[in-house]
């Protein structure tokens, strides 16, 4: 599916209200210091890989794979299972066969 | 019997299998050594029950008869493989106190050969470094030391920091480590060992800790180009739980070593020389140029074009890959979690991500979510894919007219701690001649080449075309010949 984009406008620089929006997407908290300190940072790395637009990539295709190799496909059957202690053994807090997490529905 | 820590990976092996001495001194010889050097932090954690008990399988089936292909060999493991039972933290607090409950594919196949394990390598947090200093578990410290008669503590390069570490120090004869875009090879090259990052797809990333998963490749490192040949015929092959896992043999890459290289061609790429390399560095590269033509190889200089563009599509793909890679850390299956008091499962999130990840993981996968996020995508994600997809075909195009490349393995000798730390694109540099092959997939080994002006290893990178391994082993068996590095660091531990 294509995205919808304008790839010949020069992305916008990184405020610190982007890199709290950015923060929000990747679920990580940011006090408004670490935002502030984010900004030209990520600014610094973003102008930086910003040389890439000046590449002529017409009609180059994407690349998908370094190595050529088709996908396997194997027979739709139970491979794995039945196995519950080990899935829940590192879960920092397991209770009556479930992972806990704090409650998500009032 | 003589010190078994002076003992690569061909030598135990032999000696084990002629009885020359027993797996157990092996391995309490190396236990002993990893203790005594624990100021270096090679080690995130010690396993000497497993080393010994390999050894002890090792020396009763000498006994028997059955001896496997690495029996009697300990080796230390890259904290980023996932290993039964022992601790698994990819150098990160996000991990701390994992113990998975099942064994990477890499791993298990190395200990299904025989070897043992003395311990789990220190490394960057999830591999995003090029010194070892964004660990969770602190710097590793180089054994090397710069001849001007200062103690300043030198990186042993990253992100296998640890596995170089401990080769270069005489703590395993040989240990794995993985490259997304450098991480053997760089390293390899700061302590004076042999490295060699395999065409992608030949090691199972199955149970390897996620980075960059169309990058991530598993490899040696150790002290010259036989054991590394050794060792990655053991961790290689084909595994069904890895998608892109090459369904092909393991070529006997150790019994067609040569070191004859008459008639092959090698290619010098212009582009890889850059300015505000140090000129020691091409100094060895001449050096270089000199022995392959020695060893009969013709020297053709050659071009890809796009090599400069490495970098920056590297850290466009590498941070997008990751972002997704590690939306996995979320408190809820493994790992640390944080809950906020009264939080909700939004604030466990973000709380226990916070907290886990380190700065420069935190940079990367914000970084990673920028350029995938809505908008964004073409301009940067799409454009770096089609930027990769140039860089191969230089490649391709090259290897049509050379059967190998040499170059430089890194811009300069290993530099002191906390140097670089504060300049993330400078540290980034670190990787701007290991970065291309990796892009491409292809094979690359470093060698070491020589010393600079304050005694510190210098290497040289040879890269090869797609599965032929054996071809880049072979040159990089006559340059070491040639080269006949032997400098070591002295003990100071």
């Amino acid at each position: 599916m294509q995205r919808s984009t304008d790839a010949s406008a020069a992305p916008m620089s990184v405020d610190t209200e982007t890199v709290r929006k950015i923060a929000k997407l990747a679920r990580i908290a940011v006090s408004d210091a670490e935002a502030e300190a984010l900004a030209p940072e990520l600014n610094n790395i973003l102008g930086w890989v910003e040389q890439l637009q000046e590449v002529d990539v017409s009609g180059i295709a994407p690349m998908t794979a370094v190595i050529p190799n088709a996908l396997r496909l194997r027979d739709d059957v139970v491979t794995d299972g039945g196995i519950r202690d080990a899935v829940l053994e590192n879960a920092p807090v397991a209770e009556h066969g479930f992972f806990a997490v704090p409650k998500v529905i009032e | 019997m003589s010190d078994v820590t002076n003992l690569g990976i061909a030598q135990i092996r032999d000696g084990v299998r002629d009885g020359a001495f027993s797996a157990r001194q092996v391995a309490e010889g190396f236990i002993s050594a990893v203790e005594r050097a624990r100021v270096l932090n090679a080690f995130v954690i010690e396993t000497p029950d497993h080393a010994l008990a390999a050894a002890d399988a090792a020396d009763a089936a000498r006994a028997s008869g059955e001896l496997k292909p690495l029996s009697g060999v300990p080796l230390g493991i890259k904290d980023l493989f996932a290993t039964k039972g022992y601790q698994t933290s990819a150098g990160s607090h996000i991990l701390g106190g994992f113990e998975p409950v099942y064994e990477s594919t890499v791993s298990g196949n190395l200990f299904a050969a025989g070897a043992g394990m003395l311990g789990k390598l220190n490394m960057d947090e999830f591999a995003m470094g090029s010194s070892n200093e964004t660990s969770a578990y602190g710097p590793v410290l180089s054994p090397w030391r710069r001849n001007d008669g200062g103690n300043a503590a030198l990186t042993p390069g990253g992100s296998s920091g640890g596995s170089a570490s401990a080769v270069a120090a005489g703590l395993a004869p040989g240990v794995t480590g993985t490259d997304t875009g450098g991480s053997i090879r760089q390293p390899a090259a700061f302590v004076g060992i042999t490295g060699i990052k395999p065409t992608y797809g030949r090691c199972s990333r199955w149970g390897m800790v996620a980075f960059a998963s169309s990058l991530d490749q598993a490899g040696p490192m150790a002290r010259d180009v036989r054991d590394c040949a050794i060792m990655l015929e053991a961790m290689a092959g084909f595994d069904p739980k890895d998608s892109t896992s090459l369904n092909l043999p393991v070529p006997n890459w150790e019994a067609a070593l040569s070191s004859d290289i008459r008639g092959k061609r090698i290619g010098i790429p212009k582009e890889y020389r850059i300015d505000g390399v140090p000129e020691e560095i091409d100094r060895v590269w001449e050096q270089g140029i000199a022995w392959m033509r020695d060893a009969g190889a013709e020297i053709v200089e050659v071009s890809l074009p796009h090599t400069k563009y490495a970098l920056p599509t590297y850290y466009i793909i590498a941070p997008a890959e990751a972002s997704s890679n590690l939306a996995r850390y979320d408190g809820v299956r493994y790992g640390r979690r944080v809950t906020p008091e009264g939080g909700n499962l939004q604030d466990m999130y973000e709380a226990t991500r916070a907290a886990g990840f380190g700065p420069e993981v935190k940079r990367r996968i914000m970084i990673g979510t920028y350029v995938l996020s809505a908008g964004f995508y073409d301009a940067y994600f799409n454009q770096a894919q089609k930027v990769r997809a140039l860089i191969a075909r230089d490649f391709e195009r090259v290897f049509e007219e050379v059967d190998l490349l040499l170059t430089p393995t890194a811009p300069s000798a290993a530099f002191g701690l906390g140097e670089k730390s504060n300049d993330p694109i400078a540290m980034y540099l670190n990787d701007v001649f290991a970065v291309p092959a990796s892009l491409a997939g292809l094979p690359a080994i470093s060698v070491p080449a020589g010393v600079d002006h304050e005694g510190l290893p210098l290497g040289l990178q040879l890269i090869g075309r797609a599965l032929d391994e054996q071809s880049v082993l072979n040159a990089a068996l006559a340059f070491e010949e040639r080269a006949g590095f032997s400098a070591r660091a002295e003990a100071w531990w």
